[in-house]
């Protein structure tokens, strides 16, 4: 077991109150397993993750929970402790890959550093590893590649070399926060092939957070559907979109257009919008939108349950 | 009377290029052909997908078409009265029937105005109507688009991102329009909300007539609404044709790998499709390749399309592509 989280639960004092980010997410990623974290803006998605990576320095935040990283608690570990883990053993690509590197260094530079700082290498022996990863992530000439500058290269080359710098020390466990919404789709097909092989390659772990289904359906083993700062739905990838339990998850899937067939003439819509966290509705967070709500989803948060394929509805419970 | 088969906005060979720098800059004077010789043809009543990656001139053609930019080279007809070098003064009859909806709500609303007053003010400025005929348009256009009457009131602030998104449709249907250019008007919503806004704009169509044109990143998305798509590549269209017949039989190499490249929902655990891959990154429209424009990158290209540029022409009735090979995949 690679990562084992369990009842994470985000806070965050604001102006306007507390906010609940998370309210009790758990789940267990296995060594070379791809697990698809998908959700609305809002939904949580990403604070979970951010946590995991002990990301959120925030005074005004609470963490509650546990968050295991091969059997270690990584909830309360000293900083020192996590810049340890964090770009060693955990890495993480973000949507923006300007964000992960400095306009002032080359890529090379800036790869090797990584690689010095966790492996106490040299900086000769680091530069090598570094051509190896760029020839590995598809740069066509990796040598020439290490002395540019991120502004010299495309969007989709950017991202390439922030995922080299996530497998320069072959982490065991990579975060992936919507690593191809900045891209463009013939850019995307590329680093979704790649994203697939490097997994196979190097068996770590990854966590694919993305609003994309489709994205998620390409690569992930197993999804979770998230809502509202809850796990909504959770299974394996051919259980969630052969066998929707959720009706959010049903109807998510139900109005992303078809690519190929018969155009429906009106798309089945979900009303209304993803709540507020300020705000959130009594009871099932996604009652007010939901077309099969009933008496009970008004009194009480349905849970997620233990089984595989889960989904917190008491429609589902009942059924 | 109305011509029903004339068409309702034209454009020949059009083309626009900026030009950045100045002859003090290192590499001084340069000259972006973002759009590029572009001929195309929208009929009332249809709705034309404009799909490509970015940077490939579709925002600029859009920008173009409704004469926020000006045009470098070739013609607009709109109606078949050319409107490429009116003046501000003789297009204003015009941007009455011209309007476009833009992809952030949040940034082409002003903060400070309610959105009542935001709806109102095309109103104001091209209608003849009186204050209380002005307050009644602007409710029935709220109606129309699925807001409440009390909203008026309310600041953009105070809506979320579908609901400010319709704010801009009010807007831009207030002067009942006959061509509205919609500019990626769903990309920045919630995937659970972009389905309210498509199926708004197909009502509105309907009952209003409309003509769109209808530009997006999202193939999915652009299937759905449009009756025609042409696809781009580095300012110019590379293949048009039927929205559906595209999607099912793409024959420009380009199209095929784009389409291929959309990461699908699949039910069934090995449903694989064939995917193309392209290699290399689309070409700075600075320096946009000799022959055709696709060459560097395209999986069958050979010497002729090294040297010549294919013209985008009829390949099958009602199919245009502009390729020397066109195959079928």
């Amino acid at each position: 077991m690679i990562l084992s989280v369990r009842d994470l639960k985000v806070s965050f004092r604001t102006h306007d109150g507390p906010v609940r980010a998370i309210d009790g997410v758990s789940f267990d990623l296995e060594e070379s397993e791809i697990l698809g974290v998908v959700g609305e803006s809002g939904s949580g998605k990403t604070v979970s993750l951010l946590a995991v990576m002990g990301l959120i320095t925030d005074p005004n935040a609470t963490i509650e929970g546990s968050i295991r990283y091969k059997g270690r608690e990584l909830v309360g570990l000293p900083p020192r402790e996590l810049r340890r883990l964090r770009g060693n053993e955990i890495a993480m690509i973000f949507q923006d890959p300007m964000t992960a590197l400095t306009p002032v260094y080359t890529i090379g530079w800036q790869i090797a550093e990584q690689i010095r700082v966790h492996r106490g290498v040299s900086k000769a022996k680091a530069m090598e590893r570094v051509e190896e990863l760029l020839a590995e992530v598809n740069f066509p000439n990796p040598h020439e590649a290490m002395s540019r500058y991120p502004h010299q290269l495309s969007g989709g080359m950017r991202q390439r070399a922030v995922i080299a710098m996530a497998l320069s020390c072959d982490p065991a466990l990579l975060v992936a926060d919507e690593p191809t919404t900045a891209l463009d789709v013939t850019v995307q097909a590329g680093i979704l092939d790649l994203v697939r092989r490097l997994r196979a390659k190097h068996r770590s772990a990854v966590v694919l957070i993305t609003h994309d289904m489709g994205v998620v359906s390409e690569l992930a083993d197993r999804v979770m559907v998230m809502y509202a700062g809850r796990v909504v739905e959770r299974g394996t990838r051919t259980e969630l979109f052969s066998d929707p339990r959720h009706p959010y998850t049903s109807a998510l899937l139900g109005s992303i257009p078809p690519l190929t067939g018969q155009k429906p003439r009106r798309l089945p819509a979900i009303p209304g919008s993803p709540p507020s966290l300020l705000r959130l509705p009594q009871g099932c967070a996604f009652g007010p939108r939901c077309p099969v709500r009933y008496g009970p989803c008004e009194a009480g948060k349905p849970g997620l349950g233990k089984d595989a394929h889960a989904a917190a509805c008491f429609r589902v419970a009942q059924a | 009377m109305i011509d029903i088969d004339r068409p309702i906005l034209e454009t020949r060979s059009l083309a626009k290029r900026f030009s950045i720098g100045t002859r003090f800059s290192a590499e001084g004077r340069r000259t972006i052909h973002a759009v590029d010789n572009v001929s195309l043809i929208v009929r009332r009543g249809e709705t034309v997908g404009l799909v490509g990656e970015s940077g490939c001139g579709k925002s600029t053609l859009a920008r173009c078409l409704v004469r926020l930019y000006d045009i470098t080279d070739g013609k607009l007809l709109f109606e078949g009265d050319d409107i490429t070098s009116k003046s501000l003064s003789e297009l204003r009859p015009l941007r009455r029937r011209l309007q476009m909806v833009f992809q952030d709500p949040s940034a082409s609303l002003n903060p400070r105005r309610r959105v009542g007053d935001l709806v109102a003010e095309p109103l104001r400025i091209h209608g003849r109507l009186s204050s209380p005929e002005i307050t009644a348009r602007v409710a029935e256009l709220f109606e129309l688009v699925g807001l409440l009457p009390d909203h008026v009131m309310r600041y953009p602030h105070e809506f979320s991102g579908g609901q400010r998104q319709r704010v801009g449709i009010a807007r831009a249907i207030a002067l009942n329009p006959d061509l509205v250019v919609l500019d990626e008007p769903v990309s920045a919503l919630d995937v659970s909300v972009q389905a309210q806004i498509v199926n708004l704009l197909a009502d509105l169509q309907e009952k209003l007539k409309l003509t769109y044109i209808f530009i997006a990143h999202d193939l999915s998305v652009v299937r759905q609404v449009s009756t025609r798509i042409a696809v781009m590549y580095l300012g110019s269209i590379v293949e048009e044709g039927p929205a559906e017949e595209v999607f099912a039989t793409p024959v420009h190499p380009y199209s095929q790998a784009l389409i291929s490249a959309v990461p699908v929902v699949e039910t069934t655990p090995s449903g694989t499709r064939k995917r193309i891959i392209l290699t290399g990154d689309v070409p700075s429209p600075l320096k946009p390749p000799l022959g055709c424009r696709f060459h560097p990158r395209c999986p069958i290209a050979v010497d002729r399309c090294r040297s010549e540029r294919p013209e985008l022409k009829e390949h099958r009735p009602g199919r245009k592509v502009a390729c020397h090979f066109p195959t079928l995949s």
